[in-house]
């Protein structure tokens, strides 16, 4: 039970600086956010002045007093009013991030998922087979892929597979005018998705594979596995509930990290394939400088990497029962 | 196991143990003795040369060429070095000059062809392999200071309040995404440049180099030399930078490698976002008006391959050097390599 309440303290912990940071950063900057943003609205049409007034709350500059402005952005942020976005006047912001944000939560949670099972995998057998062909392949292999820019491969999957043989669509994440649910319309969403989700599949994996593979390496080398092995274990069951069992614990705790990286190569890919998901949203917001919106971006993507990290603590201990033990 | 492993650390006991012998035999004459004594000497030190000559650690750059992938990668980077250096030699045209017919193929005046904005894709090319390098040089030097003070400071101190906030900082800067936050600092910044990226790399990369000095000074701070200077007075300070911090040069080089190549991969997806240095050429840039003009469909594969290519292998060029740096803090590594 301690563990777990440790693990909601820290969660809890993480989550609050996180929101602090992001109240932060506006605040940091030589000139006033905020008044750019107001200066820009005003171009766009008439603003609201409780618009204004949100806007420059969520920018950290509700009042002179920091903590006042503080405490306005804590209440607004828990109203869930973030302001009003400058690309998408007079959409409020809340609003165009929910659109975004399942496309991407779907796009990205799957890739991470099959890269995770995927990567293990791969990362395991070449691990067992370490020094063999396919042992240095992989290991050799992922090295140079892994220094490929995600957006370099998208570009040529997007030339080869939507422009030279058409199998898929270039752009977008779905081709009506309105997503529904019918059996069409998911067809029609699968087959926007397969190419982001094949983008992001080439390097995803390839943090799982090395780690994988050197936490095993290790962990073939430990007694344990020596007197197992020589007690007459299957191999398989050696391999598989032994050494990759162990092995995979690391690894998983890197989970949340990869993840991160994984949304950072999302706003690349989304680019590239103009997926309407958070990440394309954010480049937007940051090249138009729309301050609320890519503040508001930026929170939900911590967040969604801190929520992440926090459920894979309170799996932890199901699958390490250490963890269901130790002391906090 | 087989017997043979053993039989080195055997060998050296012999010769020791034949010692006693020329003493036995020492004669009661004034001048005998010391005759014996030097040849001893002589004949000891002869032995132990040929002992040191064979147990003698190798050299660090012995240890690292001895790895076929540090080898490789530092002919790569020698290569890529000697391009930034002679970029204007290597190419009579300006990166900035879009005076040339566009779309050309590839021909002896403009040897990987122009793009459709009339630029020379060969020229850009060298001239981004300086910008590479500078964020990998300034860009992981910065990293890596930040990982420095912050690991060790939170390592030396394990347990206390400041390793406690350090540590807090150190875990959360590591699950923040990089590229969001990069590109919200570098949205609210009035100006772009090199200067820019250096530090917006910097301030939001440092975590992982940091995390694992950390751990590497909490396993060396309880040593006899470290307990000795506490005791004879030095600060904190000098402790952990001057004291400890030059035993750990090896993973200072790695770390600092493995910040330099983040730090190229960063750039080049900023300047693909359109947050680059607007007044010198980029691989990433090029990469971002290869794919905003549509380089592929109009079938100027150079203009897109070529800048991603060069990437990869620079980047892969400084993994493998680490390959060989990591043999000096692992000698285990030194095994599996052969």
């Amino acid at each position: 039970m301690a563990y777990y309440a440790r693990k909601t303290g820290y969660f809890l912990l993480t989550l609050w600086a996180a929101i602090t940071l992001n109240f932060i950063i506006p605040r940091l900057q030589p000139g006033d956010p905020a008044e750019i943003m107001v200066t820009q609205l005003t171009g766009r049409g008439e603003v609201d002045p409780a618009q204004v007034a949100a806007i420059k709350t969520m920018l950290g500059y509700g009042d002179d007093n920091v903590f006042v402005a503080y405490w306005q952005y804590l209440q607004q942020l828990a109203s869930g009013d973030l302001g009003i976005s400058f690309t998408y006047f007079p959409a409020p912001v809340f609003e165009v991030l929910g659109k975004a944000l399942p496309w991407t939560l779907v796009l990205v949670g799957l890739t991470q998922i099959l890269s995770f099972v995927l990567g293990t995998l791969l990362g395991a057998i070449a691990a067992w087979r370490r020094n063999s062909r396919f042992d240095a392949t992989i290991s050799i292999g992922s090295t140079f892929v892994g220094n490929l820019q995600s957006v370099w491969i998208g570009l040529i999957i997007l030339f080869l597979f939507a422009y030279t043989l058409g199998w898929f669509p270039a752009a977008g994440g779905y081709g009506y005018t309105d997503p529904g649910f019918g059996p069409e319309h998911i067809a029609d969403v699968v087959a926007h998705g397969f190419l982001p989700a094949l983008t992001l599949m080439v390097t995803a994996p390839i943090g799982f594979i090395l780690s994988m593979r050197n936490t095993m390496v290790q962990v073939l080398g430990e007694d344990y596995i020596r007197l197992a092995s020589a007690a007459g274990l299957k191999e398989r069951t050696l391999a598989l509930g032994y050494a990759a069992r162990n092995a995979l614990l690391p690894v998983i705790t890197g989970f949340a990290l990869s993840l991160g990286v994984l949304m950072g190569g999302s706003i690349l890919i989304e680019t590239v394939f103009d997926y309407p998901g958070m990440g394309r949203l954010m480049g937007e917001a940051t090249s138009n400088r729309d301050f609320p919106l890519m503040q508001a971006i930026l929170l939900a993507t911590i967040v969604i990497v801190l929520t992440a990290n926090f459920i894979v603590d309170l799996l932890y201990p199901l699958i390490d029962p250490r963890a269901r033990r130790a002391k906090a | 196991m087989s017997p043979e492993p053993q039989d080195p650390q055997e060998t050296p006991i012999p010769q020791p143990a034949s010692m006693p012998q020329p003493a036995s035999t020492t004669t009661p004459t004034r001048t005998e003795p010391v005759r014996t004594f030097r040849r001893r000497i002589t004949d000891e030190d002869a032995s132990t040369r040929e002992v040191v000559a064979v147990v003698r650690p190798p050299r660090w750059y012995q240890v690292i060429w001895s790895s076929r992938k540090a080898r490789i990668g530092l002919i790569m980077l020698a290569a890529f070095l000697l391009i930034a250096v002679f970029a204007d030699l290597l190419s009579p045209y300006s990166p900035t000059n879009a005076a040339f017919a566009p779309s050309q193929d590839p021909s002896w005046t403009h040897w990987m062809g122009t793009n459709s904005l009339g630029y020379d894709i060969w020229t850009q090319l060298v001239h981004g392999t300086r910008l590479s390098f500078a964020i990998g040089v300034f860009g992981g030097l910065a990293t890596i200071v930040i990982a420095i003070v912050i690991g060790l400071l939170a390592g030396y101190r394990e347990g206390s309040v400041l390793d406690d906030v350090l540590s807090f900082l150190t875990n959360l800067a590591l699950v923040i995404p990089v590229l969001p936050l990069m590109m919200v600092i570098v949205a609210y910044s009035e100006t772009r440049g090199l200067a820019l990226l250096v530090f917006v790399v910097a301030i939001t990369s440092w975590a992982g180099a940091s995390r694992e000095m950390r751990s590497l000074i909490i396993s060396m701070r309880n040593r006899d030399y470290v307990t000795a200077a506490r005791f004879g007075g030095d600060n904190m300070f000098r402790i952990v930078f001057r004291e400890i911090m030059p035993n750990m040069s090896s993973l200072i080089v790695s770390g600092f490698i493995g910040a330099a190549t983040a730090a190229i991969a960063a750039e080049a997806g900023l300047s693909f976002m359109g947050f680059g240095d607007p007044n010198t050429v980029s691989w990433g840039q090029m990469l971002a008006q290869a794919n905003a003009n549509g380089a592929l469909v109009q079938g100027l594969w150079v203009w897109l391959v070529a800048p991603g290519v060069m990437l990869a292998l620079l980047m892969t060029s400084l993994t493998f050097v680490n390959f060989g740096v990591d043999m000096l803090s692992n000698p285990h590594l030194r095994e599996e390599e052969k």
